[in-house]
């Protein structure tokens, strides 16, 4: 078994709405091991860049409130102090941004931008510094490296900023990356670039990777591992391959259904009936996924919804899984049946 | 007869400078393309971003100042008429916007958003256009009572029916959607695409389905044209641009679509950068000296390419 870098024990992350807290991450643990992927999908709202956002001490400390242990090289971040859990991050954990052109800074050329994580953790003279920058912008598929070095964000395109974004997160050797949507914000052809440049990164680093994203073509694309996320909580736990072969959970199912696959034709895509509850309607007993299965008996959830290993590593949220199938299925037996008897 | 003939259209942009802020270059956003849409189809615009996909889209229905070329809707041009003379035709093109948090004005009921374009072309008493309201919002599936509530008290999927019942409001023709469903969730993405399925026979619309997800496009759309740098590179049917893709950039953009088989990545992979390579050894196969698009070739009744 390969060494855990990060372990994620019952998070929960809870917002300030007009003097209430609010969990949006709901009692979430995952681990993520040394050279592995772990992909968290979900729609919006279901929590997971405000995860990303607590492992990295990036929320807004005045109206959120954390419980439980982010552990990582020994140390609960949760628990450090701003200055301590800066030697961490942009060191050891590094984060790439969904949009480049806001995460870069517009006054700043390049070169510097890349450095500046260098000034904060490693000790490194000027012309080290530089050497190491260019060869970073190397790595990241930028060929006219020195002039890239001596630009700003805005002469570069959207595809070129986001290598530079990673540069930027690769820049002190991190051991774990935290990619928040990485691919979202750009055209198709350079998402592809950028999904092959990242896995070809890491083949050669062994890094630890969370890679937030709505997208399952992202995930098919670069995950080993992959969490479902919906309403604040983990539904489903499996390789990637599992995943998309036997998907279990009836989220995960109706999401996969609601894609428009190739070679499907006009077919009616599935439609997940009502809509993702805000967090503060949300009815946080019993199985979330219900009201919007209410097809399926009341007495198919549990009432402490729980995850269970239904195959080896393969975890799953609610006893519902079990009994889940999708009306359109039953349509055409109902009447097969009808007109027989 | 088709619905809509475009031919060789083009809208150029001045760029501006030196001594009296003279013209001196264009941008040329869409270059001369040409397509022709027939009643009832969904034909669908691909590209990246600043392929000039959306400014054509916008030319049709006069949100854009056409340079030159035809615009034949109904076999009279559009882009000849005055602007007097083409309130005439602007009841039978209508438009989904991209983004419905911002197509929507905040600031006014349900009622009086999808009444809008009632109020401009038909006249119609208070009573007969809450009726008229009411039909429209029953048939995108919104209760009745939400046409007296304002647009943030609705979800993403919500809204962009809104905006679609506002395009129906005035029974158009042709539908000109510009990325209907790109800034929705999957599941929300779903219901609006079988939505926009289901009015279309019931209304016998046609669409004009802009979009650079091929995915999407590929489950919506009849007839495909794919543009780079404001010119077609392909166009043919679903199945002549999906399973015998032949310009060099139409391959590219195809085997950029993430594959959803996880074993089957690095075959991807490779195949992408089989594609790029061809993509440098071939250039000049594909693109002219000054880097532009060689004309249209028809290869088969359907299916054309431009290629040398």
């Amino acid at each position: 078994m390969k060494n855990p870098v990060l372990e994620i024990k019952d998070l929960r992350t809870s917002f300030n709405i007009k003097g209430d807290y609010y969990a949006a991450v709901d009692g979430v643990s995952i681990t993520v091991h040394e050279n592995e992927v772990v992909a968290i999908v979900g729609e919006s709202g279901c929590g997971k860049s405000a995860l990303a956002l607590s492992v990295m001490g990036l929320h807004d400390r005045k109206s959120t409130k954390l419980d439980g242990q982010v552990n990582f090289n020994g140390q609960n971040l949760l628990t450090l102090t701003r200055s301590r859990l800066d030697k961490v991050r942009g060191k050891d954990i590094g984060m790439i941004f969904q949009d480049p052109m806001t995460a870069l800074n517009p006054l700043a050329i390049i070169g510097r931008q890349i450095e500046e994580p260098m000034d904060y953790h490693m000790k490194l003279s000027a012309s080290e510094k530089k050497k190491r920058t260019l060869e970073l912008l190397r790595r990241v598929g930028i060929k006219n490296e020195q002039r890239v070095y001596e630009q700003y964000p805005h002469e570069l395109s959207g595809g070129m900023r986001q290598r530079v974004v990673i540069a930027i997160a690769l820049a002190c050797d991190p051991v774990l990356l935290l990619a928040d949507e990485p691919t979202t914000a750009l055209d198709v052809t350079i998402q592809a670039q950028i999904m092959d440049l990242m896995k070809e990164l890491q083949n050669q680093m062994k890094t630890g990777i969370i890679l937030i994203t709505h997208d399952l073509g992202v995930v098919a694309e670069m995950a080993d591992r992959v969490v479902v996320m919906y309403a604040g909580e983990v539904v489903e736990i499996a390789d990637v391959k599992d995943l998309f072969e036997n998907p279990l959970h009836p989220y995960t199912r109706s999401l996969l259904n609601s894609i428009p696959s190739n070679m499907e034709g006009k077919e009616k895509l599935h439609v997940i009936d009502g809509i993702v509850p805000s967090i503060q309607n949300l009815d946080r007993k019993g199985c979330r996924f219900a009201p919007r299965i209410a097809w399926i008996p009341e007495e198919d959830h549990e009432e402490i919804p729980e995850m269970h290993e239904a195959a080896p590593n393969h975890f799953v949220r609610c006893s519902c899984y079990k009994t889940f199938y999708f009306p359109e299925d039953r349509v055409g037996e109902r009447e097969y049946v009808a007109t027989n008897s | 007869m088709s619905l809509l003939t475009v031919n060789d259209l083009k809208v150029h942009y001045p760029i501006r400078g030196g001594f009296f802020r003279k013209v001196v270059d264009h941008v040329r956003a869409v270059d001369g393309i040409s397509f022709e849409l027939q009643p009832g189809e969904t034909y669908g615009l691909v590209g990246e971003s600043g392929c000039g996909k959306t400014t054509s889209g916008r030319a049709l229905i006069g949100l854009n100042k056409v340079t030159s070329g035809e615009m034949l809707f109904e076999g009279k041009d559009l882009a000849k008429m005055s602007r007097a003379e083409r309130r005439n035709y602007t009841k039978d093109i209508q438009m989904i916007f991209q983004d419905p948090y911002s197509s929507l004005n905040g600031r006014k009921n349900v009622l009086n958003i999808i009444a809008e374009p009632l109020r401009n072309f038909e006249r119609l008493s208070p009573k007969e256009e809450l009726l008229r309201v009411q039909e429209l919002v029953a048939r995108v599936g919104l209760s009745p009572e939400s046409i007296y509530k304002y647009p943030h008290q609705f979800s993403g999927g919500q809204r962009q029916r809104i905006g679609i019942a506002r395009a129906l409001a005035l029974n158009p023709k042709l539908i000109i959607a510009d990325e209907p469903v790109s800034a929705l969730d999957v599941s929300v993405q779903a219901q609006v695409l079988n939505f926009m399925q289901e009015i279309q026979e019931e209304f016998n619309l046609t669409y004009l389905f802009i979009s650079h997800d091929l995915g999407i496009i590929q489950h919506m759309c009849d007839r495909i044209g794919i543009m780079y740098r404001g010119r077609f590179v392909e166009e043919g049917t679903a199945s002549d641009i999906y399973n015998n893709p032949q310009h060099v950039y139409t391959k590219r953009l195809i085997a950029a679509i993430p594959e959803m088989n996880p074993e089957k990545r690095f075959e991807k992979m490779h195949l992408r950068q089989a594609i790029n390579q061809e993509y440098q050894t071939e250039y000049n196969n594909y693109f002219d000296k000054d880097g532009r698009m060689f004309d249209l070739k028809r290869v088969s009744d359907t299916h054309s390419v431009a290629m040398l």
